[in-house]
């Protein structure tokens, strides 16, 4: 098709107009693609000068940024696997069984979830993580995670597990599979591309949180990557900014990843919706 | 047809339990937990931390004392800093600039498209502490990025976070969140069908009144659904605690931020739980609000699938 000359100059107008709004939001992160790679980074910022990968080599020589990243990756994972868990069974029952007031229990479930946000519950949840005797654990810090990511989770799997043929399981049922065997055998294999969509999802939201941590650990050696990283400061009081800027980079590393693993498997607006 | 169930009842019991025993007590037991504490005088420390007094309605008195609702660092006051927060920076700042970013989507180059997007979505999903970081550096007054600029443009330079606090945070959550409004405007505009918009270029509209007169009228629903979200994730956010500590002298002390300082620095769980069920109540009208026009669309879904 031949543009006019309007319409190809509204074109280049947008077009521009564009790149503007992308470079505004580009520039508060330029500071963090080159700071990490600057032996003399500073708040400011500045050109790598000299080049240099040794912030890298200092963070890995540091125990405690290591064991915070290892701390993180306890936490999501073992978040992600009790979510992973939970939400699929649950979302199966409410999907395949005639229990009453299925669409009841959905409603209810998605309405708490909104109102009982981590800002509104913060002093019950530190209170009921002390009488279970749990302050300062990872234990603590996976299942409130959990429990605040699970209704979300059921619903999106609820949806996925409502968009499958009941055909697939009966077929196996009349085969003579038990319900147990038609779910672990049948069923799953075909949800596993949902489960995998709520497991990103909650991992990410596990990874970056920083809220619940903040509040319910006290020991440096539990702290995971998101609070330790308010430990990298100089006797002085001043951050260590060759420090901080490769360790954001490297906790950044997996929450890119996984986006890009998404957006190249499932598209980014399957993503997009279910964040946060 | 007769409903035919995969699952027998007990089995389904059982698969619920997991979920069920987590959501109870993470999820049910604080929201219940939260009313009754806001009602004692509980505390962190101290004699109180153990043997909680009934208070009545002390603590919400407190919270809506007139001499000082108004105060700075006081509950009024943080709620109007909260209510101005959402307002420019969600349904202002995030939903405009999602919408544009989303229209000026559907005419650019497919490259052009991708770099824009990866800056605006790089915002959205990287840590907040990172971002906060991030932002820190940016707004550095000896050499941050944002003052080179001005400089460079012969304009003077300011130190943001201590000048202009609260514009810092507004504009920070417009661009930390635009990402979502983007990319859900984004997919209902790609729903529309093209044949509507190519009658409209052989009848010679210009790209706004097609915006206006074509596209706008067709996403109103998602327009609704997007302004409801992005306002209760605004108004829940923690986030600007790591940009500003909700200083400096309480200019960036967003609610949730308020209830952060009242139960875990100043250790009065009773005050703070009273505020936490202030934010519930709010939360549960946005909430309410949201499910019902999520069920009223599906029904008329329904309606329309049947008729």
């Amino acid at each position: 098709m031949k543009l006019t000359t309007p319409q190809f100059l509204s074109r280049v107008g947008f077009s521009a107009f564009a790149a503007i709004l992308g470079a505004l939001f580009a520039l508060p992160l330029i500071w963090f693609i080159f700071a990490p790679f600057n032996a003399r980074a500073e708040m400011g910022l500045a050109l790598p000068d000299p080049f240099t990968f040794s912030n890298f080599e200092t963070v890995f020589g540091n125990s405690l940024a290591i064991h915070a990243l290892l701390n993180s990756l306890i936490e999501g994972v073992g978040a992600v696997i009790v979510v992973g868990i939970a939400a699929t069974l649950a979302a199966y029952a409410l999907s395949r069984s005639s229990i009453p007031g299925k669409g009841a229990v959905t409603y209810i479930l998605l309405l708490f979830s909104s109102v009982v946000s981590g800002s509104a519950a913060m002093v019950p949840i530190f209170l009921i993580v002390s009488a279970l005797g749990l302050i300062d654990t990872q234990v603590a810090v996976i299942l409130v995670f959990a429990g605040g990511l699970l209704p979300t989770a059921m619903f999106i799997l609820r949806d996925f597990i409502d968009g499958i043929p009941k055909s697939y399981e009966e077929s196996a049922m009349v085969a003579g599979a038990s319900p147990v065997q038609a779910f672990f055998d049948v069923a799953l294999p075909v949800i596993r591309p949902g489960i995998v969509v709520v497991v990103v999802w909650a991992f990410v939201n596990v990874w970056g949180g920083f809220l619940i941590p903040f509040i319910l650990l006290r020991s440096s050696e539990q702290m995971p990557a998101s609070v330790a990283i308010y430990s990298f400061y100089s006797e002085a009081g001043t951050p260590i900014v060759t420090l901080l800027a490769a360790y954001s980079l490297i906790y950044s590393l997996p929450v890119i990843a996984l986006y890009l693993f998404v957006s190249w498997r499932f598209g980014f607006r399957f993503f997009g919706g279910i964040k946060a | 047809m007769k409903q035919f169930s995969l699952l027998s009842r007990r089995a389904a019991a059982l698969f619920l339990t997991p979920a069920g025993l987590l959501v109870a007590v993470f999820v049910l037991l604080p929201f219940f937990w939260v009313i009754v504490v806001s009602f004692t005088n509980r505390t962190l420390l101290g004699v109180t931390a153990v043997h909680p007094d009934f208070v009545g309605l002390q603590n919400y008195i407190r919270l809506f004392n007139p001499s000082t609702f108004f105060t700075r660092g006081q509950f009024g006051s943080s709620l109007i800093i909260t209510t101005q927060f959402v307002l420019l920076s969600a349904l202002i700042g995030q939903a405009l600039l999602g919408l544009l970013l989303a229209w000026l989507m559907q005419a650019i180059p497919p490259a052009l498209k991708r770099a824009v997007e990866a800056a605006v979505i790089g915002a959205w999903i990287l840590p907040e502490v990172v971002i906060g970081f991030a932002w820190f550096a940016f707004l550095d007054y000896d050499n941050g990025t944002l003052n080179m600029i001005l400089t460079a443009l012969g304009l003077p330079r300011g130190d943001f976070l201590l000048q202009q606090p609260f514009w810092v945070i507004v504009i920070f959550n417009t661009w930390r969140g635009a990402a979502f409004s983007m990319m859900l405007f984004n997919s209902a505009f790609s729903s529309i069908p093209p044949s509507y918009f190519q009658a409209a270029d052989v009848a010679g509209a210009s790209s706004f009144q097609k915006f206006r007169d074509i596209a706008l009228p067709l996403i109103r629903g998602h327009v609704v659904t997007d302004l409801i979200l992005i306002t209760m994730w605004t108004f829940n956010v923690f986030t600007p605690f790591l940009l500003t500590h909700g200083g400096p002298a309480y200019r960036t002390e967003l609610l949730s931020i308020y209830n952060y300082r009242v139960a875990f620095k100043d250790f009065e769980f009773g005050q703070g739980s009273a505020v936490g069920v202030i934010i519930m109540l709010i939360n549960l009208v946005l909430a309410l609000i949201y499910l019902s026009i999520g069920r009223r669309r599906s029904k008329a879904e329904r309606e329309a699938a049947a008729s």
